[in-house]
Parts: C-alpha cells; sequence; structure tokens
C-alpha cells in the first residue's frame, strides 16, 4: 500500500525523479494560474456586479468569487493580528488556496494530493518556518527579532528555539497525517465497502481537506503574527483603509 | 513514508512560483480592482458631497434670494397701495372741490338766473301794472278829467316854490312868446284862459301861451319854455311809483343776493 504519492515516479534520472507529488503540483499550480490569469484578464472596476450603466463592463460571477476569496483571506489575516495583511497576503493566500486546491481536487478520480506527501507538507511547514523569521526580521530589524527569542529572560531562549522548529515540525506532520489518512480512509473503503460509502467520506475528507488548509493557513498566520507583533502596533493613523472602515 | 528531499526542495521551488504567480496573477489584479473601485467609489461620494453642498448652497441661496425678493414684493405692495391711496384720497379731493366749486357754481348760476327771471318778472308786471293803468286813465280821460286835470295843473302853479318859479322866469324872460303847453286832449277856451290867467298871475307878466296836444302826455299839462318845465300829469305820478317800486325791488333783490352769497360761504 502506498502511503505518499512520492512513490509514484514517472521519471527518474539519478537523484532527479518526476513523482506524482511533483506532477499533481505543477497540474494545481497550472489550474491556479491559469484560472486566475483567466477571471483577471479583463478585470472590471465597476461599483456593482452589474453596473452596465457606470462601467463599460459588468464584473463576471468569477470576478467577484475571487474577490471574495481574496477579501477574506486578508480580513483573516487581519484578525490575526496582522493590521497590514496585505505583504502577507501573497504568502499566506497562496498557502490557503494551494492546500485548499489540493484537498478540493480529490473528488477527482485517480488524483493523488500533494499535501498527501510528507515532502511536500515538510516543504511548504519549512517555507513558514523561513518566512517567519524573515518577515520578523524585515518588519523589526534583525537585531530586534533575535532579541524576542531571549523574551522575557535569556532563560527562554532555547525553548522559543525549540518552540519554532516543533510548530514547524508539527505544521508539517498534521497537515501530512491528516491529507494522507483521509486519503488512505477512502482507499481502504473503496476495498471493502465500494459505491455510497466512499461517497460520504469524500465528502468529509473534502471538509476535512479545507479545515486542514484553514488551520495551516492560520497557523503560520498567527507565527507570523507573533514574529511582527512588536512592531505591529494598531493604531488610528497605521491602520489599513478596511480596518478604519 | 521517508521524506524526499528532492521532492521537497521541488515543493519549496514550486510553492514560490506559485507564490509569484498567484502574486502576479490573482492578488495584484484583484486588489488593484478593489482599490480602483473604492478610489472610485470615495471619488463618486466626494463628488456627489461636492454637489450635494453646492446644491445645498444654491438651495439656501435661492431660498433666500426668494425670502428677499418676497420681502422686496411685499415692501413694493405696501408703496404702491400707500401711494394709490394718497393718490385716490387726493383725486376723491380734488373731485370732491371741483365737484363743490361746480355745485356752488351752478347754484350761483341757478340763483342768477332766478333772480334775473325774477326781476324780469318784476319788471314785467310792474310795467304792465303801469301800462294797464295808463290806459285805463287815458280810456277814461275825457272832459271832466281834462277840467280836473287843468284846476289839479293851477293849483300846482300856486304851490310851486320860490327856486323853480325864478328858474323858470329867468327860462321865460328871453322869450315869453314860446311857452308851450301840452296836454293829452285839447284843452275847452275856458281852461286855456284860466289856464293863461293863472300863468299870467303866477309869474307876474303878460305871456302868450301856445297850447298843444301831445300824445305822450297821460292825463296831464307840461308847462315848457327854453328847457324849462313845470308839469303835472297821472303819467308823472305813475312814474313815481314806478320808481318807488323798482327801488323797493332792486333793494330786496341786493338783500336776497347777499344772503345766498351768505350760505354758499357757510357751505362745505
Amino acid at each position: 500500500m502506498r502511503l505518499s504519492p512520492d512513490e509514484i515516479i514517472f521519471w527518474q534520472y539519478g537523484f532527479v525523479k518526476l513523482n506524482a507529488t511533483i506532477v499533481f503540483t505543477w497540474a494545481l499550480m497550472l489550474v491556479l494560474v491559469i484560472s486566475a490569469f483567466w477571471i483577471t484578464r479583463k478585470l472590471s472596476a465597476g461599483i456593482t456586479p452589474d453596473s452596465a450603466v457606470q462601467e463599460s463592463k459588468p464584473r463576471s460571477r468569477w470576478h467577484n468569487l475571487l474577490e471574495i476569496i481574496v477579501t477574506s483571506l486578508e480580513k483573516q489575516i487581519q484578525d490575526v493580528g496582522l493590521t497590514h495583511p496585505r505583504p502577507y497576503l501573497g504568502f499566506l493566500g497562496t498557502l490557503f488556496l494551494f492546500v485548499a486546491a489540493a484537498s478540493i481536487s480529490t473528488i477527482i478520480p485517480g488524483y493523488e494530493p500533494p499535501t498527501g506527501s510528507l515532502s511536500t507538507t515538510v516543504a511548504l511547514a519549512l517555507c513558514v518556518f523561513i518566512a517567519v523569521p524573515l518577515f520578523g526580521i524585515l518588519n523589526q530589524g534583525l537585531g530586534s527579532y533575535l532579541v524576542s527569542y531571549a523574551q522575557p529572560s535569556v532563560i527562554m531562549l532555547p525553548f522559543n528555539i525549540i518552540s519554532e522548529v516543533s510548530r514547524t515540525l508539527a505544521l508539517a506532520v498534521r497537515l501530512f497525517g491528516n491529507m494522507m489518512s483521509g486519503a488512505m480512509i477512502i482507499a481502504i473503503l473503496l476495498a471493502i465497502t465500494p459505491f455510497i460509502f466512499p461517497v460520504v467520506m469524500t465528502l468529509l475528507g473534502l471538509l476535512t481537506g479545507m479545515v486542514q488548509a484553514y488551520i495551516f493557513f492560520i497557523l503560520a498566520a498567527v507565527y507570523i503574527a507573533a514574529a511582527t507583533r512588536s512592531r505591529e502596533v494598531p493604531t488610528q493613523a497605521a491602520m489599513p483603509k478596511k480596518a478604519v472602515k | 513514508m521517508a521524506i524526499d528531499w528532492f521532492t521537497v526542495g521541488a515543493q519549496i521551488l514550486n510553492f514560490l512560483i506559485l507564490v509569484w504567480l498567484l502574486k502576479r496573477f490573482l492578488y495584484q489584479p484583484i486588489l488593484e480592482a478593489i482599490d480602483a473601485r473604492e478610489k472610485r467609489i470615495a471619488d463618486a461620494l466626494k463628488s456627489a458631497d461636492t454637489i450635494q453642498r453646492t446644491a445645498q448652497q444654491a438651495h439656501d441661496e435661492f431660498a433666500q434670494k426668494n425670502a428677499e425678493f418676497d420681502m422686496e414684493k411685499q415692501t413694493l405692495l405696501q408703496q404702491a397701495k400707500a401711494a394709490a391711496d394718497t393718490e385716490r384720497a387726493s383725486l376723491i379731493a380734488a373731485a370732491r372741490e371741483q365737484a363743490d366749486a361746480l355745485s356752488v357754481t351752478l347754484q350761483q348760476t341757478l340763483a342768477r338766473e332766478q333772480h334775473a327771471i325774477h326781476i324780469a318778472l318784476q319788471n314785467l308786471a310792474s310795467d304792465e301794472v303801469f301800462a294797464i293803468a295808463r290806459n285805463v286813465l287815458t280810456d277814461l280821460a275825457g272832459v271832466s278829467l281834462e277840467q280836473c286835470i287843468t284846476e289839479t295843473f293851477i293849483a300846482k302853479l300856486d304851490t310851486i316854490d320860490g327856486d323853480n318859479k325864478r328858474d323858470f322866469i329867468n327860462a321865460m324872460s328871453g322869450d315869453k312868446q314860446h311857452i308851450r303847453v301840452y296836454s293829452a286832449f285839447e284843452l275847452e277856451p275856458t281852461q286855456k284862459t284860466a289856464l293863461s290867467v293863472a300863468i299870467n298871475t303866477l309869474f307876474s307878466a303878460d305871456v302868450q301861451l301856445q297850447f298843444e296836444t301831445a300824445a305822450g302826455v297821460v292825463s296831464g299839462i307840461t308847462l315848457k319854455n327854453n328847457g324849462q318845465q313845470i308839469s303835472w300829469s297821472i303819467d308823472e305820478y305813475l312814474a313815481t311809483l314806478k320808481n318807488s317800486v323798482h327801488k323797493l325791488l332792486r333793494a330786496r333783490e341786493d338783500k336776497s343776493v347777499a344772503g345766498q352769497v351768505a350760505k354758499t360761504a357757510i357751505a362745505p
């Protein structure tokens, strides 16, 4: 029994290999990027969705969907504590969209979610692991960020470092475990009780995948917010327009 | 379930590429569209606010102008009304004065005409009365009347006073032959003689009288010489009476005119 799509290797040259994880990741990337490009190629700044009078063309429903997704992500990031969500939207939003798209695509027969690979989840967790201090340093400066590891006292320095590493590991393992278990359960159920029950479990798996995507996104946002919080004091003047409104 | 580090690296690279691509094709266009829309909404709100403020300002200005116009209209109306009232009052006063003047003039004219008619009637009546009396006396004249007249004339000659008598004598002294005696009828010889005697006695001279008849002498005798005359006739009485009557009427007329003028002066 395969536990990871890494084991499906389409092509290999030395240590360079083209496995299912990479292929399905590329497929997801293509779908996401092409969809985004197709929807956003002719955007309208119309005030209302059917503002044919005020604008030259109305907004499409896909445009509205994308706006809902983007503004929701922005709002979530802001709610976590990052009062200026725009700089983090690219990284955090892509995390959510990638994991969510990988989970939703499990309804496609023959599809293997890349997030079911520990390599992918480790890669994403490493990205978060690098992004958190990077955003922290960009926000606070190197010295200030490093000092934050010794807060509230120097004794806490090793614990903070351990916490940093362990949460990255936890991120990776949590996402991998959930996604892998979902795929495993469906595969086992298909072998035991085909037809109806696996459909229900697939639906449950979709829900679980969405929840995991949200958890991964929120945890990453929380870590980044924690790393940048010392500088991110919300003031009336510094708050973005949305927050002010 | 081992971690394939090549896959890990590839996935990190894939993820970073995906981040860049989604930033380029998803977040940036969507956020720009949202920002553009928000800016457009803000501009529209600002423009609407400006328009509303302008409209409010125009409304306020219009309301103020309207109020001023109403006030000015009221003032002008009041002034026009006051001027019209004044003009009306002055016109009415002028018309009343004119009417009063016309009325007074009319009353005076009427009074004058009435008075003139009255006077004319009175004169006509008196003239008629005297004409009737003259006619009656003329009709009644006869011998006996002529006799009486002659006697009466002789009696008058006796009563003539000194001045008249002296004037007549002076007038007569130059031409004593041209003393004429006029009567309505031819006198009887006895009457002529009586008259001659009486006159000669009066003037103490021998006077030759020329007796003539005159239609204008009514029941009387007239003695004339060189512009001097002594006469007695009923016509003379009538003339005296007529003069008296006319004097009396004139006095009454003057009194009535004075009374009317006083009434006119008192009347508003």
